[in-house]
């Protein structure tokens, strides 16, 4: 298996795979991320290795020499004040922050182990496999609901109605929207509520299969009712894929989260399980931080 | 945040009222056991109701602190407060039941003289204070150096059993009295336990150890 842009929908399906496809055996393209299998056997796997990660916008350096292993169906939570390089980090888990002009990077990210800045690696493969859940949720407005869940599939070239239907399916389940929205299926993705969109996107994100689901916010603009909703959706989705959360929301983190990441002026000050970050940080910077005494 | 800090601080001030009316409910239960006063050792029942009020005002103000989710050593402080007043609410009940018995023991004729009782009430009054003056300037070692004294309330409240015992079988017209003061020896006993708890919070507040049930002073490892 490869990063490497596969022209037809078969190869989509076998890219999420861990191990190469020998046989030719009928795909099922509705299981959950088979490249799971591969991190079922042992308990702590990285998904992500970040080594040496620094980011700079031009002159501006805003992530310094960044390293810390993202484990394996865990939700790993990204603390830090505005302008810490939190979601900077979070982007270059699937090189969305290239988009930025005059961005360059330095340092390795393995997903897998497979370096994701390798020279023939596609960007778009990697945010397939990474994906992304933005703080606002940004359904596309002239889509239904059903479409907007789709789209990234037929964008890939998956064509063939039954898949999209029951990929469609599986991904409102999986993003607990179905019961809400089966009946209107065909409805405007727009005239959902606001919690309902942000899980509209977060199924539109799980529709491609990705292994590591990023999250930028996703529930600072919802209220306590859908943030709940929001946060228990996280934590049945660890059981199958990768989170990485970025959150001003210390108990927000400290709810979800396995491991803490605190970030302050593109350094990372401290990494470690998240009881450890918020009931006796080792550093304090850390403690200042989270008890709001920052600065 | 100023806020915030300020009701740490009140909660703490409250804790150390609290503190000083148990030292002073014990202190004087043992005086109206040694000068034989009654009216002193009634006085320690008032003091101990204004305990118990203060042990209500600590849990409101805590659970009020919780609820905006304090963090780290925020949260390990107001979680601490609320054990310690509980552990100094128990020390005012233990006065109270010193008290009660002197006043029985005032009733007869003094068994003998007291001298391991007053030790004992100065040992655990100690460990109490110096457990405290350790949450009060951030000493975990001063907490840390209490525990092992628990030990030594504990050898005089066995070796007073043993001598009472004796008594009790020597003369069986001193068993009232005995009881009594068994029952003394062990409130003086429990006071010290309840200062080696104190104790114990206080290094967990300051060094985010749990080293309670270890024997040694020394933090589990998980």
């Amino acid at each position: 298996m490869n990063l490497i842009m596969p022209p037809e929908e078969e190869k989509i399906i076998s890219q999420t795979r861990r191990e190469p496809r020998v046989e030719s055996r009928e795909p099922n393209p509705d299981a959950l991320p088979s490249a799971l299998d591969s991190r079922t056997s042992t308990a702590s796997i990285s998904a992500l290795t970040v080594k040496n990660l620094s980011i700079y916008f031009g002159k501006n350096q805003v992530l310094k020499s960044v390293s810390l292993e993202v484990q394996a169906r865990a939700v790993t939570a990204i603390i830090g004040p505005s302008g810490c390089g939190k979601s900077t980090f979070l982007r270059a888990l699937n090189r969305m922050h290239e988009l930025v002009p005059e961005a360059r990077m330095t340092g390795e990210i393995r997903l897998f182990g497979e370096d994701i800045y390798a020279g023939r690696v596609e960007p778009v493969i990697v945010r397939r496999r990474v994906g992304m859940v933005f703080q606002k949720s940004n359904p596309f407005p002239t889509m239904s609901i059903a479409d907007n869940v789709t789209v990234g599939l037929r964008l890939n070239g998956v064509r063939a109605r039954a898949t999209l239907v029951d990929r469609m399916e599986k991904s409102l389940r999986m993003a607990a929207l179905w019961d809400e929205v089966k009946d209107r299926l065909h409805a405007p993705a727009i005239s959902l509520s606001g919690g309902q969109q942000q899980r509209l996107c977060i199924a539109r994100a799980l529709a491609v299969q990705p292994e590591v689901l990023l999250m930028d916010e996703p529930a600072s603009a919802l209220d306590p009712l859908a943030t709940a909703k929001i946060e228990d959706l996280i934590l049945e989705l660890k059981k199958d894929f990768t989170i990485v959360i970025v959150t001003h929301n210390m108990q927000q983190a400290a709810r979800i989260s396995d491991f803490t990441a605190f970030l302050y002026l593109g350094e990372l000050i401290e990494f470690d399980a998240t009881r450890k970050i918020f009931t006796s940080p080792a550093r304090k910077q850390t403690e200042d931080y989270v008890t709001g005494r920052f600065g | 945040m100023q806020h915030f800090d300020q009701e740490l601080a009140a909660l703490k001030e409250i804790l150390l009222t609290m503190a000083s009316k148990a030292e002073a409910a014990v202190n004087n239960a043992l005086k109206a056991l040694v000068d034989r006063d009654d009216d002193l050792a009634r006085s320690v029942k008032e003091e101990d109701n204004a305990i118990d009020q203060l042990e209500i005002e600590v849990d409101e103000m805590a659970i009020g602190l919780l609820s905006k989710a304090p963090l780290a050593s925020d949260l390990r402080l107001i979680t601490v407060a609320m054990k310690i007043s509980h552990d100094l609410e128990r020390v005012g009940d233990e006065a109270t039941t010193i008290s009660r018995r002197a006043v029985e023991l005032g009733q007869e004729p003094q068994l003998k003289p007291y001298i391991d009782i007053p030790r004992m009430a100065k040992m655990a009054l100690e460990m109490l204070g110096d457990a405290l003056e350790a949450f009060v300037n951030a000493n975990p070692e001063k907490a840390r150096a209490v525990i092992p004294r628990d030990k030594e309330v504990d050898a005089l409240n066995r070796q007073l059993h043993r001598e009472l015992s004796s008594y009790m079988v020597e003369r069986p017209t001193t068993i009232t009295r005995c009881l009594n003061l068994m029952v003394i020896s062990k409130s003086l006993e429990r006071i010290a336990d309840h200062a080696t708890n104190v104790a114990e919070e206080v290094v967990y507040l300051y060094e985010a150890k749990d080293i309670r049930h270890t024997g040694k002073g020394q933090s589990q490892e998980k």
